[in-house]
């Protein structure tokens, strides 16, 4: 799977949840998903099942714990996929 | 007791999302007209209720989705729908502005009590106990905590509009729209708060609906013909039709809704709650009459007015066997006989018992029918019930115009609660 693709879904997933649509224009793999995207961080829980449901993976909760930007979604996802 | 002098309440917001119309405006034509919301439920067939007819709100996710965040969707049931709905557009209907998000003010002058009679049983049924019973509770995720509690109906309100005076939700089974109604006025009255949004919310669920069929309650006669089945005071009543929806009331300080030349629909005179204490033929699911008769006669001292000056009563009238008894505490309390009992109407004749919400929903209709100078039909009660068949001629089978200054509404529910309001017309 190309990073670019996931990169694209991971946005996609995160997108409803932003609750800072200027931040979204302009999302990379260094965009904070808290600090930058603004997304309360009592909805990670839902952001994590929908990357599991989109990319039919399981993510553990350690690794929940690692992912603080859109690259580090991304490159958990590409790991997983293999 | 002598009530202290309070503020005066009146109401100058409505909002409503019924089974037979959204909106108030529809809502008002649909009264007008008898509609029935009544209608099959695919669902209640296929898992062999005896009733397989209720009262589900239509069209309501491309109501939500044309309101609301999407965000904000992901995190709404469908009572949490349905009462955002009500409650946007009673807020509105006020002529108050809806806060964009970003905005940080807070208004605390202004409150919400928000009843639910089941609260997110929709939810706990869909999600929290299949997904836990499979072992798979981490993908409950964030949101069922909010949808299930209790308190999560108001809570959604108050984030949407920025209230941040009391906010809470009430519970007294069938009794829960009014009574939030009187919680709010309350309120007012003793100046703690300056707007209250005030109503009850109920979701359609099988889940919520089970229970009560169990109890042979539901009607189980008309599953043919859905309109005919919600039968208050027929002979051929067996039993209430669920149903589900919102209804919403803008309560406000007579000044305050003066200061900002609000439209005012009507006042509310008084109100009163009780119960009868599980006593006098009374238990978890009968109303002690006289806790009944006591509780409309409170609503009228809290109101001063003579019972002989109301103009029409909005009955609780469910189409159960309680119907003949509450038609008797009627008369009794309003000092009234079959030749002179003001108008009865039943609005669940129309859209079913909409239960937390039916109170509420009630009084947004009681509230237009005062307004607009009007009694919509109780339908479907031709054969009048034996034992109120002497009170017959006050049944309006047809929607007619009347001059109504003074209607009475009353909600009564499971735990032998009562609450009643008098609502004015408004003349300046």
């Amino acid at each position: 799977m190309e990073q670019s693709e996931v990169m694209e879904r991971v946005v996609k997933i995160l997108t409803p949840w932003a609750k800072n649509p200027d931040a979204l224009e302009s999302v990379g793999m260094d965009t904070n998903i808290l600090e930058d995207l603004k997304v309360n961080s009592a909805r990670l829980v839902d952001v994590v099942i929908a990357f599991e449901d989109d990319f039919d993976i399981e993510i553990a909760d350690e690794d929940v714990d690692t992912v603080n930007t859109v690259g580090d979604a991304v490159r958990l996802i590409l790991s997983k996929k293999g | 007791m002598t009530p202290p002098q309070t503020r005066r309440v009146v109401v100058t917001g409505l909002g409503v999302v019924a089974p037979n119309a959204n909106g108030v405006r529809d809502f008002e034509l649909a009264l007008r007209k008898g509609r029935s919301g009544i209608r099959s439920v695919e669902v209640m067939a296929e898992q062999g209720f005896g009733c397989r007819v209720g009262g589900v709100p239509q069209g309501v996710d491309e109501l939500a989705e044309s309101s609301f965040e999407e965000d904000e969707l992901l995190t709404m049931n469908m009572s949490h729908r349905y009462a955002s709905l009500a409650s946007v557009e009673a807020w509105t209907d006020a002529g108050l502005e809806r806060p964009a998000r970003e905005d940080d003010r807070v208004d605390w002058d202004s409150g919400t009590i928000l009843g639910t009679g089941i609260g997110g049983m929709d939810t706990i049924a869909a999600k929290v106990v299949p997904l836990t019973d499979a072992g798979k509770v981490r993908r409950l995720g964030s949101t069922a905590v909010e949808m299930v509690m209790a308190s999560g109906v108001s809570a959604r309100i108050s984030g949407q509009l920025a209230l941040g005076n009391q906010v809470t939700t009430n519970s007294s089974a069938c009794s829960t729209g009014t009574e939030a109604i009187t919680l709010g006025a309350e309120r007012i009255q003793r100046g703690l708060a300056e707007r209250m949004l005030c109503g009850g919310a109920e979701a359609a669920s099988h889940y919520i609906w089970a229970g009560f069929d169990s109890m042979r309650v539901l009607c189980r006669d008309f599953n043919d013909e859905p309109e005919k089945a919600s039968r208050p005071m027929s002979a051929t009543a067996g039993g209430f039709v669920p149903g589900a929806g919102a209804g919403v009331l803008l309560l406000e300080s007579l000044e305050s809704a003066q200061a900002r030349g609000a439209r005012i629909r009507a006042e509310l005179l008084g109100f009163a709650v009780n119960c009868g204490g599980h006593r006098g033929g009374g238990s978890m699911t009968a109303p002690n009459p006289e806790g009944v008769r006591r509780c409309v006669r409170a609503a009228l001292d809290a109101s001063g007015v003579d019972p002989a000056e109301i103009d029409a009563i909005n009955g609780h009238l469910t189409a159960t066997g309680a119907d003949p008894s509450e038609v008797a505490s009627w008369a009794a309390a309003l000092e009234r006989t079959p030749e002179n009992l003001p108008p009865l109407v039943a609005t669940k004749s129309l859209i079913g018992h909409t239960l937390g919400a039916a109170g509420a929903i009630e009084s947004v209709a009681s509230v237009l029918m005062v307004q607009e100078g009007f009694l919509h039909p109780s339908i479907n009660c031709e054969d009048v019930h034996p034992e109120i068949a002497d009170y017959g001629a006050s049944i309006p089978h047809e929607g007619r115009d009347a001059d109504l200054r003074l209607l009475i509404k009353a909600g009564f529910g499971f735990g032998d609660v009562n609450s009643c309001l008098v609502f004015r017309r408004w003349e300046g």
